[in-house]
Parts: C-alpha cells; sequence; structure tokens
C-alpha cells in the first residue's frame, strides 16, 4: 500500500480542533520545562515521552468517520473506533522509532553539536519507524507481535 | 552594607523568576507550533496506521532539547534524553493498552486516551522508581 498525503483533511479539521492541539502542545512543553528546572532532568525528561499528540488526534479521527458514514447516511458505526486503534498501533511503532532518537541523542549529544545530532536523531526516528510498520505490514509473524 | 546585599540577591532572584517566565512562554509557544506540526502531517497522511507513527513523534522531545540546551547545556540536555529512552516504555504500554481497548473492545476515543493517560503516568512513575531514582 502506497503512502498518500491527503491535503484535502486540513479543510475538515476546525480551526478550534488546531487551537486545542497548539494549546496542549505548548502546556505540555511549558510543564516538562518547569518540572525539569524544579526537580531536575532526570524527572523532567520523563514528559518528554507525554502522549501530546495521540489523545486529540485519536478523537478528531473518530469524530470524522462518525460523520463521514452519517453522511453516507449510516447512524451507527465502530469504524471512527477500529481507526483510532489502527492510529494507536501507529503510535505504538512510532514509540519503539522514539526509544531510538532518545539513545541516540543521549549518546550523541555531549559529543556532537545539537543540530546535527537532533537531524541524526529524528532521522533514525522515522527510519526506524517506519520500516516495523513496512514489516509488520508485510510479513505475518511481525503482525501477531504487534497485534 | 547587609541591605544592599538583600536588595542585589532580590533583584537578582526577580531577574531569575523573569527569565524562567519568559523561557515558559518561549516553550509554550514553540512546543505548541512543534507538536501542531507533527499532528497536521498525521492527519493529511494516509494509510492511519502509519499516520499514526506521527502521534508519537518525538515533539515535545525537539522543542525541549533544543531549549534546553541553549538554557542549560548539552550534557544537561543528555540526562533528559536518558530519561526519556526510558519513559517510551511507558508510552508503549498506553499505545498497546488503546489498541487493545478502541480495537478489541470499541470504547470511545476520548475517554479511553484521557483515562489511559493515568497508565501511562504509573507506569513511567515506576520506571522512574526503579531505573531511574
Amino acid at each position: 500500500m502506497l503512502i498518500k498525503l491527503h491535503l484535502g483533511a486540513v479543510k475538515r479539521t476546525r480551526w478550534h480542533e488546531y487551537l486545542t492541539r497548539f494549546v496542549l502542545g505548548g502546556l505540555i512543553t511549558a510543564m516538562t520545562g518547569w518540572l525539569a528546572n524544579r526537580y531536575g532532568p532526570v524527572l523532567g525528561g520523563l514528559f518528554l515521552t507525554f502522549p501530546a499528540i495521540f489523545p486529540a488526534s485519536a478523537t478528531l479521527l473518530e469524530k470524522h468517520e462518525r460523520a463521514k458514514k452519517r453522511n453516507a447516511g449510516i447512524a451507527s458505526t465502530i469504524r471512527g473506533r477500529l481507526a483510532a486503534a489502527l492510529e494507536a498501533r501507529g503510535a505504538l511503532l512510532g514509540a519503539i522509532g522514539g526509544m531510538v532518537f532518545a539513545a541516540l541523542v543521549w549518546k550523541l549529544l555531549p559529543r556532537t553539536g545539537l543540530t546535527a545530532t537532533l537531524i541524526l536523531a529524528l532521522a533514525s526516528w522515522l527510519c526506524v519507524s517506519s520500516l516495523l510498520w513496512y514489516a509488520r505490514k508485510h510479513h505475518a509473524r511481525l503482525r501477531s507481535v504487534f497485534r | 552594607m547587609p541591605e544592599v546585599e538583600a536588595a542585589t540577591r532580590a533583584g537578582a532572584f526577580a531577574a531569575a523568576k523573569e527569565e524562567t517566565m519568559a523561557q515558559l512562554v518561549i516553550r509554550f509557544l514553540v512546543g505548541g507550533a512543534i507538536v501542531s506540526a507533527f499532528a497536521l502531517l498525521g492527519d493529511l497522511l494516509h494509510p492511519k496506521g502509519f499516520a499514526g507513527i506521527f502521534s508519537a513523534a518525538p515533539s515535545v522531545a525537539l522543542a525541549t532539547l533544543t531549549l534546553t540546551v541553549a538554557s542549560e547545556g548539552r550534557g544537561y540536555a543528555a540526562l533528559e534524553a536518558r530519561s526519556m529512552l526510558v519513559a517510551e516504555v511507558a508510552f508503549i504500554a498506553y499505545a498497546a493498552a488503546c489498541t487493545y481497548c478502541l480495537g478489541t473492545r470499541h470504547t470511545r476515543s476520548a475517554p479511553t486516551a484521557l483515562l489511559l493517560l493515568a497508565l501511562w503516568g504509573a507506569v513511567a512513575a515506576a520506571l522512574y522508581t526503579v531505573v531511574l531514582r
């Protein structure tokens, strides 16, 4: 299956939904900084993995899928919840990639420049997560692991 | 002279507090922008299983680490990254629980995703106590 970019999805999302994500993301980032300042980087660092995107994305996904089905004349559907479950499974793979991101930053940052470290770590996160997604999609044994 | 010292200390404290407030505002703006960008990318991508990867994007980490290096240095930010590595296990537990509840039990997305944040917190706290402390 090809990976596609659906630009039409921009119009589906309302301005207040974008605002909610912005405020949530901003609050979590500010809170992480405050916690690290007050209790040290070891505790503050835990919040770098706080699920800042998933709750809003899953809620919107279910809402949009339900609206699509309602427009098609289907009143009740679990399709939105199943789509959110798919998104959650993708997030699980993204979190495994996130471990690679964190390990690279931990080991490289004290010796290498910030920009180079972050670019390499981000590229590694995307590669590892995408490869896991691809492998899960095409190999039955992996599908049973990441059910 | 003690009055002068006290005034200097009070001035330094006020400046530090002001700087902290300014830093928090910058963190809020940068964090909000990066989280929104990754969330938007996740919205645009298809299939949804692949787009889900962007729900676990290190967006908060990118914003925080960049600003932390500027204010506290690279060693401090590396320590945060070490905690992040451990805390990803909490995110994996959270995502696995969401997958099960939404995909198998067909629970509603909003309460599921919000209530399971407690699971993320519990696993992160346990890891902090056992591994990092």
